[in-house]
């Protein structure tokens, strides 16, 4: 059932809503899980994971204990006008929570999205890195909650969960708010901006059946999932180039690499030449991977996962 | 006076090297940083920060500043962004005002925030010259954030008609504002009238405003227009007004008039019939301090803010 979430007039004859697919089973009240994306509006690999979820959920709805909210897009301005923040607004809509009534409508909106899924026992944030970079399935978690998250992301089965460090500036995002008021969410990234990879979505699907199947939420016997490698087991190594220009991979996505592998060049349209030969800095698994050919000095093109923790 | 390369950004393909130049006054102590532009459409900023060149040129000629100072104005950093008409890095639409302190092994736009923070620190004042997120009109004014570092009684010696003090939200932690302060510069960021355009008369008010604050400070002997008293308050303090209803603003009062409590400040009208859709009047009486520019205006939207008094 589509049901609004909230919502605002825009100034000329549309109204700016947020809506959300409320598919409830059995003891409706008894738990809650809301699966949301869209919070930018270039990443598309949650569109698939909440068409394909209402969907598969339709069918088990007999056997479902509890209530699943998706919510397909907290931006729908930037999703239909294929833009990643909030068109005529100068912020990035993951930089506005908790929200607040006494600023701007985006504000005003994040507010309202906030107070829908606080008080659900588990929130699924999909992402999709963004145009430039190419995911494997993985979960991030802010350390400051990483004891509490940990045990729940395990059922996610995602390839790879990073815990990474508490910078104050990602207090603006929605996954930080509502752990802060005591909401679980679980920020999921993979794949790639303005694409859809199917078989990730599909492994997500099967890891939100599995959560729901902890959460008591569906009466089907329990397959287990395969453990994520944690970040904390190992050491993130990161490559950036040091000259811009056309980017060519020499490794392939989730490929393992060896230190001082070729990961790719930046290569110089205009000479012919080889601009620069990007190497990994340390042994392990290529889990970001650059998508988007075209490279700043500085632009990130791959993150290797290896070694022991440093 | 000296003009100074400080670094040259080389960062985009098929662009050519964009050379980004501070100017030198006085001695080489560290005294006062003056950060122009950041953001490819603070056209106003660019020009506060070239008029201030332009009149500590002659001041220096003139022999005016003390022994003391040693001020670096960088007009702009944003050439990137200003050359395409983009108001952020023109590849991935980040802000380099949200990058501070920078990192130089990371993304472009960290590398090129700690390129500019490299050249601005290790100052005893900072003045950056900077824009609101929201297109709007302020009253000229000084901001300070409460950092628990500020020096916000140094705001009163620009002689501006307000101090606030803001209190800093997550995002502000990555601004140059800030990481100034932590860095143990005096930062302050100073607001006027325009952003996109060019509004000389609020400029030049900025400008003897960063004069006085030298004077002041006895770094400068100079006759300026004097100052004016400046009121200090909370950013917290103030009325805020805002749109229950869509459409066309039309602003009936502006940034520096006095409004009495129940007047008109704004009218939304339709866009079709212009049919006036809401009025916003003020519940106190006092001076508009900041009014939106937008023509179109959505609901639940701030539309001007007023101090009391």
């Amino acid at each position: 059932m589509l049901q609004e979430v909230v919502s605002a007039q825009l100034p000329v004859g549309e109204k700016l809503a947020i809506q959300k697919n409320r598919i409830a089973g059995a003891n409706p009240e008894a738990r809650r899980i809301a699966v949301v994306t869209g919070t930018h509006g270039d990443e598309l690999e949650g569109q698939y994971v909440a068409w394909k979820l209402a969907r598969l959920l339709e069918k088990k709805r007999d056997r479902l204990h509890g209530t699943v909210d998706i919510y397909p897009a907290l931006n729908p301005l930037g999703i239909s006008t294929i833009y990643r923040g909030l068109p005529g607004f100068d912020l990035d809509m993951n930089r506005i929570f908790p929200g607040s009534s006494t600023e701007t409508m985006y504000e005003y909106i994040a507010q309202g999205i906030v107070q829908d899924i606080a008080g659900a026992d588990l929130c699924i944030d999909i992402h999709a890195s963004n145009i430039f970079l190419r995911e494997i399935p993985q979960i991030r978690i802010n350390e400051k909650n990483a004891q509490e998250l940990l045990p729940l992301a395990h059922f996610l089965n995602m390839d790879f969960v990073w815990v990474h460090g508490a910078a104050t500036v990602l207090e603006s995002t929605l996954a930080y708010s509502l752990n802060d008021i005591g909401t679980p969410t679980l920020v999921v990234e993979m794949g790639v901006g303005m694409r859809i990879t199917e078989s990730y979505g599909n492994q997500l699907i099967y890891g939100i059946f599995a959560a729901m199947n902890h959460l008591g939420m569906l009466d089907e016997p329990y397959i287990p999932v395969a453990p994520p490698i944690v970040s904390t087991d190992g050491h993130v190594g990161f490559v950036n180039a040091a000259e811009s220009g056309i980017f060519l991979p020499r490794v392939s996505h989730v490929e393992r690499v060896e230190k001082g592998q070729t990961i790719g060049i930046i290569s110089n349209p205009f000479t012919g030449e080889i601009s620069e030969k990007l190497l990994s800095p340390i042994s392990g698994m290529v889990f970001t991977l650059r998508e988007y050919p075209l490279v700043n000095e500085g632009s990130l093109i791959a993150r290797v996962l290896g070694g022991a923790a440093s | 006076m000296k003009k100074e390369l400080l670094y040259t950004i080389s960062a985009m393909p098929y662009r050519q090297p964009i050379p980004v130049y501070g100017w030198r006054f006085g001695g080489p102590q560290r005294m006062l940083a003056v950060m122009g532009a950041i953001r490819g459409d603070e056209y106003q900023q660019m020009y506060i920060a070239a008029r201030l060149i332009h009149r500590l040129e002659k001041l220096e000629a003139s022999g005016a500043l003390s022994e003391e100072a040693g001020i670096l104005v960088v007009p702009c950093a944003a050439q990137s962004s200003m050359n395409v008409s983009r108001r952020f890095w023109p590849l991935d639409n980040t802000d380099i005002n949200r990058m501070f302190p920078g990192y130089e092994d990371g993304e472009t736009t960290q590398r090129l925030a700690h390129r500019v923070f490299h050249a601005l620190q290790g100052y005893h004042w900072g003045i950056h010259l900077t824009s609101l997120y929201l297109p709007g009109d302020f009253v000229p004014h000084i901001r300070v954030m409460k950092t628990g570092w500020q020096k916000e009684d140094e705001g009163l010696d620009f002689g501006l008609p307000y101090l606030i003090i803001r209190s800093p939200r997550p995002y502000d932690t990555v601004t140059l504002n800030y990481n100034w302060q932590v860095w143990e510069t005096h930062a302050f960021s100073l607001y006027t009238k325009e952003n996109s355009d060019i509004d000389p008369f609020s400029a030049e008010m900025a400008v003897d405003s960063i004069l006085r604050f030298l004077a002041c400070h006895e770094l400068l002997q100079a006759e300026l227009p004097p100052g004016q008293d400046t009121i200090s308050f909370e950013e917290s303090r103030m009325a805020t007004f805002y749109s229950t209803q869509a459409g066309i603003l039309f602003p009936q009062k502006y940034p520096g008039d006095k409004v009495a409590a129940g007047e008109v400040v704004a009218r939304i009208l339709d866009p079709c019939t212009t049919e006036v859709r809401e009025e916003i009047r003020s519940s106190v009486s006092g001076e508009v301090f900041f009014l939106r520019s937008a023509r179109l205006l959505p609901e639940h939207t701030i539309v001007c803010r007023i101090i009391p008094g």
